[in-house]
């Protein structure tokens, strides 16, 4: 054991004929560098089955993603990006880099968004993730009952996740139009007062909340429905010999068991929630006012419309990803805590 | 976008060399002097061009001019594509940022051209054969196409807005004369909702484009780009936000922040507005929609109503540009030459309404005694200028932001005069 300083891995006295001094997976193993050398020896084919989906992932989503965190630190818009005009005429970059420039003025700037943004981001994903999933949960488990015409129930329940959500959005605005809209004709018929679905900024927030959950509940019932057929019937029997109630069979069995789905469940949705951009760019495009943008929305309108602010917009970019890492990290841990593991 | 840093020094030095040589590369390789030392009908080439019209309404014409074109010059090759108007901006600088799909002809709407020229996107036209008779075309919309001392576009349709009222609601309403100013729209609105039941006005408000007229009206405007400052927030612009919210607030006016074009459009038709503000570009629409304007001796025209101050709507049109990068320069010039011809604008104004922008063409009788025409002409020259600056791009986001916002009451009119000046100072570094 004395050919390798085991606390730093660097290389000790040369092994007594032998000028490789971590020859040998025994008497490498504790250093990091045999480890690795174990590895690829034992397991050479897995690496070599994994290295082009890693490569391709390396290319498609680690370059943009180092090329997003280089541009947040730059003040790179329209007129000095680099441009290739024609075969011949290439105008270099000029922008130039701002440091944490773009970061403390999102953050801390005198005329900042961010926080009023932030608080509607975050409860427009909670009120969407939490009803929606308890939607779900509600009617998965009345489908996951004998009832008459149960596979069209179940067919028309996931209608709204099938079509394609710009189609469904679009259909909303139309159905909220305050003047030609369904839902305000169906109110005054009832003698209702209209409105004002999607030009009210308070009632507009409602609209796209009450849009959202109506595209991905589904999911939520899906997703749980496959859970519950998971669940061994003998479980309730016992309970049942027991003498458990309907609420106790609930409480004790069924939630418990739906943990792991449930979980994932959650966690994607709040994801896909908390940038969620077709709903709210096609039914309010972040109006009345700025009500209804979000962090991504607003990112997107930085970089996309009137004069494009590429470095301002990455750093949006950049400040929703370290949001969303940190949440899944505090999420799986709160999770392991509970026993939870995947 | 980025591309390797190797290849790059290569094109830049490629660049350096070839930026003596000019930007003018007829398929002959020698470039045209003027505007005439070119034939034609000797050029060969296929042209891209991008459309930002309206599919339904406007479209049909445009394409019907280019098929003539084809049939003159049957060598050149049109590749028609329409785009729809909101994305096309983005799409356009998308495509020329990197060359890759990038049209050879767009139309430009008149405040993206300054833009684009400045981000070295656009082909100078001074004394090519796009440019032709070019004393003929009007001032007011050359202004447009002008950067740096250059001319980067060839004006197509110029317009401003105006008021376009209901006759017979005028009528039945008791009402003999469009109104002149802001609060006589207010005291006929009240009459129309006392005799008709139904409201006089309808205000735009998902696009801040349909409060430029407000503004103006006060004596108010986004900036001053002669000594760089913002004045979307000074006395009068405040005054100009207070008017439009009061308009809404009194009953005078409706709006919706957003479904404005679709609403307004089919209010005024199905008779239940009298009144809006809008641009000869709704001509098309109106007159082929039926509804009230069947008969479209129905639909009345008027200036503006007046604020406080003066009585003034803003400038505004489409150009043709072309693509620095294009390869087919010689033919794309002479596409242009041809679209902004006396013969084609004379025929986009028959069957689109949009308004010509050669001073040839008002002249002929039959585009002059039209009613439009002659409403139109005098507006057109007295339509205040926008500022054509390269920033033009950061004006309309903030202003839509906060107008929005002010018309469903989130905002005091105060407020959002002093946000959008605040987002301006930002963006352009002005005082």
């Amino acid at each position: 054991m004395a050919a390798v300083d085991t606390t730093t891995g660097r290389p000790g006295a040369p092994a007594a004929g032998g000028d490789t001094p971590a020859r040998g997976p025994r008497r490498a193993a504790g250093t990091p560098a045999g480890r690795l050398r174990l590895a690829l020896s034992k397991h050479w084919y897995a690496w070599t089955l994994v290295a082009p989906v890693a490569i391709v992932i390396a290319v498609i989503v680690g370059y943009p993603l180092v090329q997003g965190i280089y541009l947040s630190t730059t003040n790179a818009n329209d007129q000095n990006s680099e441009k290739q005009i024609g075969q011949f005429l290439h105008i270099p970059a000029t922008y130039k880099s701002v440091g944490l420039g773009n970061y403390t003025d999102i953050l801390f700037g005198a005329n900042t968004t961010f926080w009023a943004r932030l608080g509607w981001t975050v409860s427009w994903t909670v009120a969407c993730v939490g009803i929606s999933f308890l939607i779900g949960l509600a009617l998965a488990i009345m489908l996951n009952r004998q009832v008459r015409f149960r596979a069209l129930y179940r067919t028309l329940l996931i209608l709204p996740w099938a079509v394609p959500a710009f189609v469904s959005t679009f259909s909303w605005r139309f159905i909220m139009n305050h003047d030609r809209g369904f839902l305000n004709h169906a109110l005054q018929a009832l003698g209702l007062p209209a409105v004002d679905w999607l030009n009210d900024p308070s009632i507009a927030q409602i609209s796209v909340i009450i849009v959202n959950i109506w595209l991905s509940f589904p999911f939520v019932m899906v997703a749980v429905l496959g859970g519950l057929q998971s669940i061994p019937a003998e479980l309730y029997e016992a309970a049942e010999m027991d003498g458990a109630t309907p609420w106790q069979k609930f409480w004790y069995i069924t939630l418990p068991a739906l943990r792991p789905v449930s979980s994932t469940v959650i966690l994607l949705s709040t994801i896909w929630t908390f940038n969620m951009f077709p709903v709210i760019f096609l039914l309010t495009n972040g109006g009345p006012g700025d009500s209804t943008q979000l962090l991504v929305t607003y990112a997107y309108n930085k970089a996309f419309t009137g004069m494009r602010q590429f470095g301002e917009s990455s750093a949006w970019g950049v400040i929703i990803l370290l949001i969303l890492v940190v949440f899944a990290v505090f999420y799986r841990r709160s999770l392991r805590k509970q026993g939870e593991v995947w | 976008m980025r591309r390797g840093i190797a290849a790059s020094a290569l094109v830049a030095a490629l660049a350096v060399t070839l930026a003596a040589c000019g930007s003018s590369g007829s398929s002959g390789g020698s470039a045209p002097a003027a505007g005439a030392s070119v034939d034609p009908s000797t050029v060969s080439g296929s042209v891209t061009y991008w459309d930002t019209s309206d599919a339904k309404a406007e479209a049909p014409t445009y394409q019907a001019v280019i098929a003539d074109f084809e049939k003159k010059y049957p060598n050149i090759k049109v590749n028609y594509v329409n785009v729809p108007f909101g994305d096309a901006q983005n799409k356009v600088k998308n495509a020329f940022s990197t060359g890759s799909g990038a049209p050879d002809v767009i139309r430009s709407e008149i405040a993206w051209t300054p833009e684009l020229a400045a981000d070295h996107y656009l082909l100078p036209l001074d004394g090519t054969s796009a440019l032709v008779s070019a004393d003929d075309f009007l001032p007011n919309p050359v202004a447009a196409t002008k950067y740096d001392g250059k001319t980067y576009a060839v004006p197509q349709v110029t317009d401003t807005m105006a008021l376009f009222y209901n006759k017979k609601m005028f009528a039945a309403a008791g009402i003999a004369t469009p109104p002149k100013s802001i609060d006589e729209l207010k005291t006929d609105s009240a009459q129309i909702k006392q005799k008709l039941g139904k409201t006089g006005f309808y205000l735009r408000g998902d696009d801040p484009y349909w409060s430029l007229s407000f503004l103006y009206g006060e004596g108010g405007d986004l900036v001053d780009a002669n000594s760089k400052t913002v004045t979307v927030d000074n006395a009068a612009g405040v005054k100009a936000f207070s008017t439009i919210k009061d308009l809404v607030d009194s009953g005078a006016a409706k709006t919706s922040v957003t479904d404005g074009w679709a609403n307004m459009m089919s209010d005024f038709q199905s008779g239940n507005v009298a009144m809006m503000i809008n641009g000869p570009w709704s001509l098309a629409t109106i007159n082929s929609g039926g509804g009230e304007f069947t008969d479209k001796s129905n639909l009345g025209i008027a200036v503006v109503p007046a604020g406080s101050v003066t009585q003034a709507a803003p400038q505004g049109g489409q150009s043709y540009a072309i693509y620095a990068g294009s390869k087919n320069t010689a033919a794309s010039q002479v596409f242009v030459q041809y679209m902004a011809s006396p013969e084609a604008q004379a025929k986009i104004f028959q069957g689109t309404g949009a308004l010509p922008t050669r001073k040839s063409v008002w002249a002929e009788p039959a585009i002059a005694d039209t009613d439009e025409a002659k409403f139109f002409k005098d507006a057109i020259d007295k339509a205040h200028q926008r500022p054509w600056i390269p920033e033009g791009g950061t004006l309309f986001d903030p202003l839509k932001t906060e107008y929005t916002a002010m018309l469903s009451g989130k905002e005091s009119p105060q407020t959002a005069a002093k946000n959008t000046g605040d987002a301006y100072r930002k963006n352009l570094g002005w005082k």
